[in-house]
């Protein structure tokens, strides 16, 4: 079974939601929708208050290369183009839209039909995935298209679908991959021919016998695209470490995937390069699973872009005393949050309801030198170190032993017995790093 | 109300103070053995370590830091354990609390407490009253299983100190190691289940197997330390034995006598003093393997696990320094 070679954890998996088909989540009153839900600069406004938009309307334009078009999720009215408060309680720009009816821009192909012939150009499929404004859905939000343009030289000769949801609660990728699976598999092909390949490999890790077994039923008629299966262990679905598990290769310090050949695309990403493509269809929903050891009703919802947190946990039972935190993410690497009108962006895989008894954090102690931080990093860094170094700004000492080569993926704070904040020295140190380089 | 927090929301339900409990309760059996064999001796002395490693601790923390009691993270009791598993039934009292003074103040707080000591603490109390009542710390009670209150000493020594004899036949050890001759060599058997002379915890090596594999299964411990260390041991005597045929390099006497047990799982596995990478322990567990077997065979002491651990204790650091993970990313071509 392929896997990474050094660290990880087994986490409790809590997909309860795993076997629940996935929901239309309806439409609220209002959405919100932030002009920047990825990396990069924010997209640049073209609507103002007063006007009406449809469904897939383009409401923000990219501004510059490493940005991302944004759509109307709703049709409606825009109320609102103003800094709102956002799901951490920074205030960020976004575009309030008042939801009438549900009116789609007539370019777009809303029926569930399977549609196979690929744009023969691939300046063509670069052109469609950029208009629709898709980023990374994993959790990063890169652009994609800057992702799928290879710079002069580089070339790449594996595309790797990442069907990984190593996060304990998840499954939003997971029902994805059961109930788009030919989308899917014809994404990967679209990308395949963007990069003049014929190797994409769609990752599924062991847990999801269902998913595997209808990706590999639907693969045997699509040339190109095959499944491997990978061990269940966290941190699987991390760019890096699939790739090891994958081809065996490493991303050198400091560089790209591409460095190694490769490119990793999260399936939620690879879909909606599908309905970009074929349907015309704009990134304005996604798969959204809102779950935690104190969610009544968990549920993988259908969500639209902007839709307020508050309307989703409303219908999976509402709020209730006990609950101790909202993460927007999964519980490893996920943000808590504290505005529940703040809205679902593109990055948003689930909303966890969690409990005091999973989420409390008791004060640190001492060190006791376990080495589990170590033997748990897949980065093969050494956590306890880093601690150490960050609290004595010993700069040099940190990028020695290669600090910035975390990937933040939370294993040493999970694992530390003394309850050490890790990831957070780690965070830190990345960030003096960046700053002194600066 | 909510909280805010970063990343992760979720924590392993492995704290410090669960590991400690574990360790406490791994080495149960082996106390249990120490005190069917030793009676009502091997109690006293297993109670009085405790206690006074607790009142050191909090002594220490309570008037010379000024800090609230750490005595509650169950180390103190781990360390009254192992030191009282490493001293022999008869020692009185008023040295264990000498030797509890060494480990907890000398051993673990002048380093500034747990997680910092370099040496491990039980052994540098252990070693500094071997060091200071050589007859004390060497007077061995015969095993009885049937009476609780007694107290005959072994007129013979342990195994190891009887194989120590035959090779210095002459004056100074005979003091301490009376009239041994190999027939009072236990076999494999009684050895392995403890019913021998010698410390308290350290005779049965069932019972500290027993309390390893519970380590491991609670991942309290990885298995290379304890694994890498009794192999080279091992291996050594068994290329020894091999070559010459003499009794005194037999290899399985040597893996189940002695504090070789105690030592490869409980005490060379101890977090502060041991290097924190996996490459790193491994060679630590190989320096202590070939440093017991050096001690045991070439120096004036029959045993050799305690020096071997301490001086490897101090080698870890270094081993640190030198000997770490491969960061992803950072292969050569």
């Amino acid at each position: 079974m392929n896997t990474f070679s050094q660290g990880g954890i087994h986490l409790e998996k809590y997909k309860v939601t795993a076997d629940i088909p996935s929901k239309e989540a309806g439409l609220p009153e209002f959405v919100s929708i932030p002009v920047k839900q990825h990396i990069g600069t924010p997209a640049k406004i073209l609507v103002k208050k007063g006007d009406k938009v449809k469904v897939g309307t383009l409401l923000a334009d990219a501004d510059g290369i490493v940005s991302a078009d944004v759509h109307s999720s709703v049709s409606g009215e825009v109320v609102k183009v103003e800094e709102t408060e956002g799901a951490s309680g920074y205030f960020e720009n976004m575009i309030t839209i008042k939801v009438e009816g549900d009116e789609v821009e007539p370019e777009i192909d809303l029926s569930s039909d399977i549609c196979s012939n690929i744009p023969e150009n691939p300046q063509e499929i670069i052109e469609k995935i950029r208009k629709a404004g898709i980023v990374g859905m994993g959790g990063a939000g890169y652009p994609t298209p800057i992702k799928d343009t290879l710079p002069e030289g580089k070339k790449i000769d594996i595309l790797i679908v990442n069907g990984i949801e190593c996060e304990p609660w998840l499954t939003s990728d997971g029902r994805l991959m059961i109930e788009k699976a030919e989308e899917i598999v014809i994404g990967a092909k679209i990308l395949n021919k963007l990069f003049g390949i014929q190797n994409a490999i769609i990752a599924i890790d062991e847990n999801k016998p269902q998913a595997i077994e209808i990706i590999n039923k639907i693969t045997r008629r699509y040339v190109g695209v095959n499944v491997r299966v990978c061990k269940t262990k966290y941190p699987q679905g991390g760019e890096k470490q699939l790739i090891e598990a994958i081809t065996g290769r490493e991303v050198p310090s400091g560089k790209l995937p591409m460095d190694a050949g490769c490119l990793v695309q999260n399936v939620g990403t690879v879909f909606a390069v599908y309905e970009a493509v074929m349907k015309n269809k704009p990134l304005y929903e996604r798969y959204v699973t809102v779950s935690g050891d104190m969610c009544k009703t968990p549920q993988t919802f259908k969500v639209r872009i902007g839709t307020p947190i508050r309307f989703l946990i409303e219908q999976c039972g509402g709020f209730d005393n006990n609950i101790a935190q909202v993460v927007l993410g999964g519980p490893m690497m996920g943000n808590s949050i504290i505005h529940m009108d703040a809205p679902i962006t593109k990055i948003s895989s689930g909303v966890l309801l969690l409990s005091n008894e999973i989420s409390h954090r008791p004060e640190a102690m001492d060190c006791i030198r376990c080495s589990k931080c170590v033997d748990s990093c897949p980065m093969g860094l050494r956590p306890y170190l880093i601690g150490i170094y960050t609290r004595n700004h010993m700069l040099d000492e940190l990028k020695d032993i290669h600090a910035q080569d975390c990937i933040e993926c939370g294993c040493c704070a999970y694992i530390c017995p003394s309850r050490i904040p890790l990831l957070d020295f780690c965070k830190l140190a990345k960030i003096e790093l960046r700053n002194k380089k600066g | 109300m909510l909280k805010v927090s970063t990343a992760p929301h979720m924590f392993t339900p492995q704290d410090t103070k669960s590991i400690m409990r574990d360790v406490v309760l791994a080495l149960l059996p082996a106390a249990c053995v120490g005190v069917f064999n030793f009676g009502l001796n091997a109690l006293i002395v297993i109670i009085s370590s405790v206690a006074s490693c607790v009142m050191w601790e909090y002594l220490t923390v309570r008037y010379l830091f000024k800090k609230n009691s750490t005595i509650n993270d169950f180390s103190a009791i781990i360390t009254g354990l192992l030191l009282a598993f490493n001293l022999p039934a008869t020692i009185p009292v008023w040295m264990i609390l000498v030797g509890s003074f060494m480990a907890i103040v000398v051993g673990k707080m002048a380093f500034g407490g747990l997680g910092k000591n370099i040496f491990n603490p039980a052994l540098v109390g252990r070693v500094f009253l071997f060091i200071s009542f050589p007859v004390q710390m060497t007077m061995w009670m015969k095993p009885n299983w049937k009476d609780f209150l007694n107290t005959e000493i072994q007129t013979g020594a342990t195994t190891l100190g009887i194989l120590k004899h035959i090779d210095a036949s002459s004056s100074a050890t005979s003091l301490t190691y009376g009239n041994s001759d190999l027939s009072n060599i236990p076999d494999y058997w009684h050895m392995f289940i403890g019913y021998t002379g010698g410390c308290i915890g350290e005779v049965s090596a069932l019972a500290l197997l027993l309390g390893g594999i519970y380590l491991l299964h609670k991942r309290v411990i990885t298995w290379h330390i304890p694994f890498y260390y009794l192999s080279s041991v091992f291996l050594i005597t068994s290329v020894m034995w091999l070559i010459t045929h003499d009794i005194k390099y037999d290899p399985l006497t040597h893996l189940l006598s002695g504090g070789l047990m105690l030592g490869a799982i409980f005490m060379a596995t101890d977090y502060a003093t041991t290097p924190m990478t996996q490459k790193g322990k491994i060679i630590f567990a190989l320096g202590c393997g070939i440093l017991t077997v050096i001690i045991r065979l070439y120096s004036a002491y029959p045993e050799g696990v305690s020096f071997a651990i301490l001086i490897m204790n101090a080698f870890a650091p270094l081993i640190d320094k030198f000997y770490y993970t491969r960061v992803y990313g950072t292969r050569k071509k």
